[in-house]
């Protein structure tokens, strides 16, 4: 829940406000540090987002802050225009379904739509 | 320690006592789980909102580096 007292959930507001597609990963989407982060983070490489990483390892507060902002236990977790997409298993399945092509029409984000088709090809 | 499948059904069971719940162990390590949860409580409302009320049946298992429950795979849907 969205808490501006907490200087964490203020970091993560500007950060989600100052860019179109934020990914809270960890590690960064160079290195990520997780499977589940690197799932998402090669994704968003593979289709030609730009996205901002934020690597919640470096810093406790954003580690945890996430967390209760978005009500999700879990890290990756994928923003889009300021609005929460989910986290890893959402976004493959929205990637597979073709929802996050949709998605990323009606925002506005600038994507490689035949790198979405290859995906979905290889995993169909 | 690590949660047993049985105790995860449980705990989904409870929040949702009509669903249809299916747990597999992932990797046959008690610690990666993936869960398929279809339940008439989910009608008409986003994945994100059905994730997060299976998590709170969960009750903070997911939580952080003391949770008991590393990876939960989940699948959410409606009944067809």
């Amino acid at each position: 829940m969205n808490d501006m007292s907490n200087p964490a959930h203020a970091a993560i507001k500007a950060d989600i406000d100052a860019n179109d597609v934020v990914l809270f990963m960890k590690g960064t989407a160079s290195m990520p540090q997780c499977g589940f982060s690197s799932r998402v983070a090669g994704v968003l490489n593979y289709m030609g987002v730009a996205f901002k990483d934020v690597n919640v390892l470096a810093d406790e507060g954003v580690r945890n802050g996430i967390k209760s902002f978005s009500d999700w236990p879990t890290i990756p977790q994928l923003y889009v225009k300021g609005e929460f997409v989910g986290g890893c298993d959402i976004v493959t399945e929205m990637t597979l379904s073709g929802e996050l092509d949709a998605l990323f029409d009606a925002k506005g984000v600038a994507y490689d739509r035949e790198a979405a088709e290859k995906i979905r090809a290889a995993n169909a | 320690m690590a949660m047993e499948a049985v105790e995860i059904e449980r705990l989904i069971r409870a929040a949702f006592p009509t669903a249809e719940v299916e747990i597999t162990d992932l990797a046959g390590d008690g610690n990666h789980f993936a869960a398929t949860v279809t339940a008439e409580e989910f009608r008409g409302l986003n994945r994100v909102r059905q994730h997060q009320l299976v998590y709170a049946a969960l009750k903070g298992k997911m939580e952080g580096s003391r949770g008991e429950l590393h990876a939960l795979a989940l699948t959410t849907k409606a009944p067809e």
